[in-house]
């Protein structure tokens, strides 16, 4: 019975957001596309943190990895765009492995110590080797090598509604499999060690091996999602390997709803729009008052972490629709 | 943009979008009364142009300046009777210094205020993210950044730098000065990081070329407090030391090398994005005494201003030490702040130029700014005469060397435009509009 509904709800998101294409003003097409793209990055978040009960603060080294591991192919190698998104999870993947092995021999707040670490290493490695990177300036991807030709059709993926529909799929198809995962005996796993570690060890499963195989596919996920950032903006900066890309999507998850496969969309639509709207309502109320939008950020954590811990849909959950996912 | 996907919308069918907007559109032309008076007020209502500013984040005390500086240009140029008649209107967005943020404004600006050029951005990172956005909604984007990215090619072409010189050019105009008159034999400090790397790249071979040569390069990680560690690394000949740190820490560097030093130091060469809206008489600072920066334009009032100078600094609100008038702790950012006032004429010459009447005509008033070949040194352009490089999208001026005198920053040498030319590595005209 449970299954219907989630099916259905998960279907109808993607629904609706295939229909808003139609009835947005331009702007808030784009910015759903990040949204959507975005999103991806917070699911895949999610699903380390959220059913894991693994608080990484160091996520953004995936999100780069995708990042560079498909805009670096591109600019420098001339791939296909295919391919290079290929490349971007894979980047994101391997990336995750090795994290995953040296960083899973620590727990609680060593393992968040030592993910941030390993970011700032890969922050760092992107100043560096500025040669490549152009660091923290960044690179642009020429718009004629964001055009995909295929069995006669081509796609420009810098057409705003080309780019909307490929958001869509990608945050489709990682919503879907998130729910997927989510539904199924590994993803359970996941849960029983969120909830207790030593008693699901002394059940029989390999903590260690689940807890790597939920990482690896944490960070391809968000690679994908970084990988699709750079192909759909045309953008590639190390900004974007920076700690407060580490923060946002716990941030975007924690007011979602953190394990909660819908909490990551709504989580991250809501902190855009109060990032756009307190911008324009700060400016027009207190023009004096040189109110940073992080500082919004900062405040909406806070609040969060104090009033409304278990984020929105994970107090719909709890009080209103124990089904959902 | 203009090529669609065939297979999510065929560029020969109209989409359901086209279709509603249509629509829309013939619905709102049946129900307008007052259709005529719309287009009356088209020819007569604002150019609103979009400010893409730094008003917070690490680039906050540039965009107050900036913010002050174009309010102080819009004023003005509405006062003699504003573009081709319409006053303009600025609408500002903040980026928070930040490149995905910056990337967004240029979109809201354009598809959310309906914005008809966007401008006013300084730091690198952000102008490189945003430029994509430029050139898929094709609007103009105007930027005062002084970095080597439009002047590299890479952009595309609705990206313009008009207002102000970028380090390839000033360091290439410097080196000689520098040479010839501090010393042959130079080290740098600088942030390992791609506006550093700039410095590195372009100073190295400029340097050479004058007779001298870079015996050091030592680099500083952005996530470095204290630089104690770097200075061993300066080679015991080193005549001139170039340094060229900038953010908060600049204060820490400067007070470190002064501890290293002494009073036996080399010559010191840097630039003044380091100290910019810092008073150069803060406490820390007086092992600066004697050094020499480069300035874009100079803070402090010199002798031999010109009136347009006079009346520019006037008209932002500056004093005769480049702080804010009843505000001397309120320092500017005087080197680099004047394009912003010089871009506001450059788009007002360019949108005359072209006609300009409204989003349509974009591609006219690219074509219009990019026919430009220089402006003369005047109210408009207070800072100095330039030379426009229509096809890089580039200007090229004059730079400043003043030296640090008894508090002050003295001009001691300007360069002339030509020192500071280079062989073009673009033509963005060959791209489509």
């Amino acid at each position: 019975m449970n299954i219907g509904k989630q099916i259905i709800l998960h279907i109808a998101v993607i629904a609706l957001l295939a229909a808003l294409d139609y009835v947005l003003p331009a702007y808030h097409q784009g910015v759903f596309s990040r949204i959507m793209v975005l999103a991806v990055f917070a699911m895949g978040y999610n699903l380390l943190f959220g059913y894991t009960g693994l608080l990484s603060l160091g996520h953004a080294m995936f999100f780069a990895a995708g990042l560079y591991g498909a805009g670096l192919t591109v600019y420098h190698l001339g791939w296909a765009l295919p391919l290079a998104f290929v490349a971007g999870v894979g980047c994101a993947a391997v990336l995750a492995l090795a994290i995953g092995l040296l960083a899973l021999r620590t727990t609680g707040v060593a393992f968040m110590i030592v993910t941030m670490m390993f970011a700032q290493v890969l922050y760092l490695a992107t100043l560096y080797f500025g040669q490549w990177t152009r660091g923290d300036e960044g690179i642009v991807l020429p718009q004629p090598t964001r055009l995909v030709e295929f069995a006669g059709l081509h796609f420009d993926f810098s057409n705003p509604v080309t780019r909307y529909y490929a958001a869509l799929v990608l945050f489709a198809a990682v919503l879907l499999i998130t729910l997927g995962i989510v539904r199924s005996r590994f993803g359970r796993v996941l849960i029983a060690i969120r909830e207790n570690e030593d008693r699901t060890r002394m059940l029989g499963y390999n903590v260690f091996a689940n807890k790597l195989a939920a990482v690896v596919i944490s960070g391809a996920i968000s690679g994908a999602s970084g990988a699709a950032y750079a192909l759909l903006f045309g953008y590639v900066g190390s900004t974007f390997a920076s700690v407060q890309y580490s923060i946002l999507p716990l941030l975007w998850v924690l007011l979602g709803g953190a394990s909660t496969t819908l909490g990551p969309l709504l989580g991250t639509v809501l902190m855009y729009y109060l990032v756009d709207f307190s911008s324009d309502v700060l400016a027009r109320a207190v023009p004096d008052w040189n109110f940073s939008y992080l500082g919004v950020v900062g405040i909406a954590l806070i609040v969060l972490v104090l009033f409304f811990p278990k984020g929105i849909f994970g107090t719909i959950r709890a009080h209103w629709a124990r089904w959902l996912p | 943009m203009t090529k669609k996907s065939s297979i999510i919308l065929p560029s020969t069918s109209i989409s359901r979008r086209s279709a509603l907007k249509g629509i829309a559109a013939a619905g709102t032309f049946a129900a307008a009364p007052g259709f005529v008076r719309y287009a009356q007020a088209q020819s007569s209502a604002p150019i609103k142009i979009g400010f893409q500013a730094h008003k917070t984040g690490i680039g906050a005390a540039y965009g107050r300046w900036y913010e002050r500086t174009t309010t102080a240009a819009v004023k003005a140029i509405n006062a003699a009777g504003g573009i081709n008649g319409r006053p303009i209107e600025i609408i500002t967005e903040d980026d928070g210094t930040d490149p995905k943020r910056g990337a967004e404004v240029v979109a809201k600006l354009a598809t959310q205020h309906q914005c008809d050029v966007v401008y006013g951005t300084l730091f690198s990172h952000v102008v490189v993210a945003s430029a994509p956005v430029a050139g898929e909604l094709k609007i103009p984007y105007f930027v005062v950044s002084e970095g080597y990215h439009v002047a590299s090619g890479k952009l595309n072409r609705y990206c313009f730098q008009p207002g102000i010189t970028d380090v390839r050019s000033q360091v290439t105009a410097m080196a000689p000065w520098v040479s010839g008159n501090l010393g042959k034999k130079v080290t740098m400090i600088f942030p390992d990081y791609a506006f550093g790397h700039d410095h590195r790249d372009y100073f190295t071979p400029a340097i050479k070329a004058a007779g001298g040569e870079v015996i050091a390069q030592i680099p500083i990680p952005p996530t470095e407090s204290s630089f104690t560690k770097y200075f061993p690394q300066i080679p015991a000949e080193t005549e001139v030391l170039y340094h060229v740190m900038v953010g908060p820490a600049v204060l820490t560097f400067v007070k470190e090398l002064g501890e290293f030093y002494g009073s036996n130091k080399p010559q010191l060469f840097g630039f003044i994005d380091s100290l910019e809206a810092v008073d150069i008489n803060s406490p820390g600072l007086e092992f600066l005494d004697g050094s020499h920066f480069w300035e874009g334009c100079p803070r402090y009032t010199q002798a031999n201003d010109s009136e347009a100078m006079k009346a520019y600094r006037a008209a932002v609100g500056i004093d005769d030490n480049g702080a804010a008038v009843g505000d001397p702790k309120d320092v500017s950012t005087a080197a680099h702040m004047f394009g912003c006032w010089e871009t506001l004429y450059v788009i007002k010459q360019a949108m005359e130029a072209a006609g300009y009447q409204g989003p349509a005509d974009r591609a006219k008033l690219v074509e219009a700014t990019e026919a430009i070949q220089g402006f003369e040194e005047g109210p408009e352009h207070p800072q100095g005469d330039k030379v426009f490089d229509g096809k890089l999208h580039q200007v090229y001026g004059h730079q400043n060397i003043s030296k640090v005198e008894g508090g002050k920053l003295k001009v001691v040498h300007r360069t002339e435009i030509k020192d500071g030319m280079y062989e073009a590595e673009g033509d963005y005209t060959q791209q489509a509009l």
